[in-house]
């Protein structure tokens, strides 16, 4: 099992150098100046750009560039914004809980709706429920997040005044944060309404990010459970006398797990990415807002440290699914060295 | 009254070229303690059958019986609950592939565990200590610890052992060991078979093997009844069976034993059993029949004592002809 681990830990090397080596070629592929591009629009004179590019290190070869530049990385410093002057890091920071919160939420749905809905359709294959839950995750997989983000908000903001168009909170409450997670933050507080508001604005934006892992999972379930349903081992399971329940639950889902967990852990990536569209939309103060608004600034300082601080994210969620992995299969947990 | 009774046992498959009739009207009747085999080659419908008794078909299966009844309680008219309780507790059965019979997931100790929680009223602690008798009665080397192992850390031998322990846990009248040989070393195929003979001596319980290895039943059956097609073809007690086969396919069977054989390269009998496409007219055999005549190819044969057959064979291996088929006929082919 260490052994395990310590293999995939050193996959993740090479990873890791190859984003950081994209994120280093990212300002220096783009077209025009580097120096103008982070300057920012409104250019610069020419003290001010030999100033700039003895700060970045632009008048030194190459190589000594990208080892500053992965140094500074590995210490912690991603640079700083341009608009704002304050370190890439602290701003990341500062908005990650959001979109952890927002991502929880919207995962939280997709295994809560995803698993048992694909369980159900692989034991009742054939079904109309089947039937429907194929034909609905397919619509949910193809759908575009803006466009569903946009008709939820039609259909549940504009038209039946359910939920709140846009934020994390209604702006009647106010208190300290404590874990940055605004329904916790609210609970804690103690404040009547705080958590409920906090939730009616969660709602809408997990929906929508959900949706895809969603219809993700319960197809993945399905046909995991299907493959394992057939398996000698739970007829085994059944010429025991066991209970149905015991069967699909236990026995057949014990093993249909070891290949949805893994499904799981990939659909994180897809959440990062769908985030940044989501909390557009909903207006969700969260990093994918802040990289997209970045963008638009050109801000490439923020966009560079923030695209390797969110792949690093990335790498770690999956690092941590292998360990599951390896921990839910005997086969791999058994081994030793 | 005999243990398992079967009347008239029939499971028809729906399949995308329409019904499939995997097994056809058979008649079984099991006494406690006794070890009857079925034989017959691959496709001749005896794990169905057998699958069906227990309830372990999938649902696109098709299962009618007149009868189907052990120890006196009907199970084709048992509600569901009741009768998904009788597996595993009254019958159980081992399968072919020990390997992947056991559950991958979990720990041989929890697998012994939750067979004797469903049906005995035990504790525990007392389930424990019987899953490590049950283990050392299977001949398993230090039991207590293979309670804590894996499946994978066994080889199929040793996962048969635990499947016949688990399977046994909770004393059935009835074991149906479905080729519980065939996937191991030869070597270990005759050690399993001793164990599951002298279990059987032990234990009381009722025994039936299927195998499509002839020399298995001479070694340990009593009764043995051949399958062919999803019809039984011949049913009588061992030795009586192997001294006269009546059926000319039991003959032939016979005939591919090894130590029979005449030949130095392995001999069987030429031809496939016919699948759900290729079924013949009138009697199922008569395309490798060596007997065949023309009615064979036309009127499906009726059981007469106890065989399937227009001519069945006499004492020396000679067709006979009661029913005057063969007069005047010349053989076909
Ligand atoms: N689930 C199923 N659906 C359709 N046909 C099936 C199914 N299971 C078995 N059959 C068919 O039923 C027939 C009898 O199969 P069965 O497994 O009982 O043969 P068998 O005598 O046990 O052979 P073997 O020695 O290979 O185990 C075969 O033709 C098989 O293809
Ligand atoms: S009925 Fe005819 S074909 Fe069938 S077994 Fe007897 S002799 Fe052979
Ligand atoms: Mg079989």
């Amino acid at each position: 099992m260490f052994q395990y681990f310590l293999n995939k830990l050193s996959t993740t090397i090479p990873t890791f150098l190859g984003i950081t080596l994209i994120a280093f070629a990212f300002i220096r592929v783009l077209p025009g100046d580097p120096i103008m591009l982070l300057g920012g629009e409104r250019g610069v004179t020419p003290e001010r750009y030999q100033e700039l590019a003895t700060q970045f290190g632009f008048d030194r070869p190459i190589y000594i560039q990208y080892k500053d530049f992965l140094l500074n990385i590995l210490s912690g410093d991603f640079g700083q914004s341009f608009v704002t002057k304050q370190p890439v890091i602290d701003e990341f920071l500062a908005r990650f809980p959001a979109t952890v919160e927002l991502s929880f939420a919207a995962m939280f749905l997709a295994i809560l709706l995803g698993l048992p809905a694909g369980i159900v359709a692989a034991v009742k294959r054939g079904s109309w429920f089947d039937h429907t839950l194929m034909g609905l995750s397919l619509t949910g997989y193809s759908m575009p997040v803006f466009w569903l983000g946009l008709l939820l908000i039609i259909l549940f903001s504009s038209i039946l005044g359910w939920t709140p168009v846009s934020g994390r909170i209604s702006l009647m409450y106010y208190f300290d944060i404590h874990t940055g997670f605004m329904t916790i933050d609210a609970l804690i507080s103690g404040q009547k309404g705080a958590f409920r508001s906090a939730l009616s604005h969660l709602i809408l934006p997990a929906i929508t990010l959900g949706t895809i892992p969603m219809a993700v999972i319960a197809r993945q379930t399905r046909s995991a459970m299907l493959e394992v349903l057939s398996e000698d081992y739970v007829r085994t399971a059944r010429a025991k006398g066991l209970s149905t329940f015991r069967i699909i639950g236990l026995h057949a889902f014990r093993n249909a797990l070891i290949t949805v967990i893994t499904v799981i852990g990939l659909q994180v990536g897809v959440l990062l990415a769908g985030a940044i569209l989501t909390e557009t939309i909903f207006a969700w103060p969260g990093i994918g807002k802040w990289m997209l608004d970045s963008i638009f600034r050109r801000d490439y300082q923020v966009v560079q440290g923030g695209l390797i601080l969110i792949s690093s994210i990335v790498i770690v969620v999956n690092l941590t699914i292998d360990l599951l992995y390896g921990l839910i299969n005997p086969r791999i947990r058994q081994t030793r060295g | 009254m005999a243990l398992l009774e079967i009347k008239n046992l029939t499971v028809e498959f729906s399949t995308a070229h329409g019904p499939f009739r995997a097994v056809d009207n058979i008649d079984l009747t099991v006494d406690a303690g006794e070890l009857v085999a079925i034989v017959g080659e691959s496709g001749s419908g005896k794990s169905v059958s057998m699958l069906a008794l227990m309830g372990l078909l999938p649902w696109t299966a098709k299962v009618t019986a007149d009868r189907m009844a052990l120890d006196g309680k009907e199970l084709t008219d048992m509600p569901q609950n009741q009768r998904r309780r009788v597996a595993g507790k009254d019958m159980a059965m081992i399968f072919q592939e020990p390997m992947t019979s056991l559950n991958p997931c979990f720990t041989i100790g929890f697998q012994m565990n939750e067979i004797m929680a469903r049906h005995l009223s035990l504790t525990r602690h007392e389930r424990d200590k019987r899953a490590v008798e049950l283990l050392s009665m299977v001949g398993i080397p230090s039991p207590e610890s293979r309670l804590r192992a894996f499946p994978h850390q066994l080889s199929g031998g040793m996962s048969q052992r635990v499947m016949i322990a688990m399977m046994i846990s909770c004393n059935p009248r009835l074991l149906i060991a479905d080729e519980p040989t065939t996937a191991l070393d030869v070597t270990i195929q005759a050690q399993i078979l001793e164990l599951l003979a002298s279990l059987q001596q032990d234990t009381g319980m009722a025994l039936v093997l299927i195998t499509h290895d002839m020399g298995v039943v001479a070694e340990v059956a009593q009764r043995v009844v051949v399958q062919y097609a999803g019809q039984q073809v011949e049913a009588r007690e061992v030795i009586d069976l192997f001294d006269t086969p009546k059926h000319p396919y039991t003959q032939a069977l016979l005939a591919a034993l090894p130590e029979r054989a005449k030949t130095q390269q392995l001999p069987s009998i030429p031809g496939v059993v016919p699948g759900q496409l290729d079924r013949p007219d009138g009697c199922l055999f008569n395309p490798r029949c060596q007997y065949t005549v023309e009615a064979c190819k036309r009127i499906p044969p009726g059981i007469q004592n106890g065989v399937r057959c227009h001519t069945p064979l006499d004492a020396k291996g000679n067709p006979t002809d009661p029913n005057g088929l063969r007069q005047d006929m010349k053989v076909s082919s």
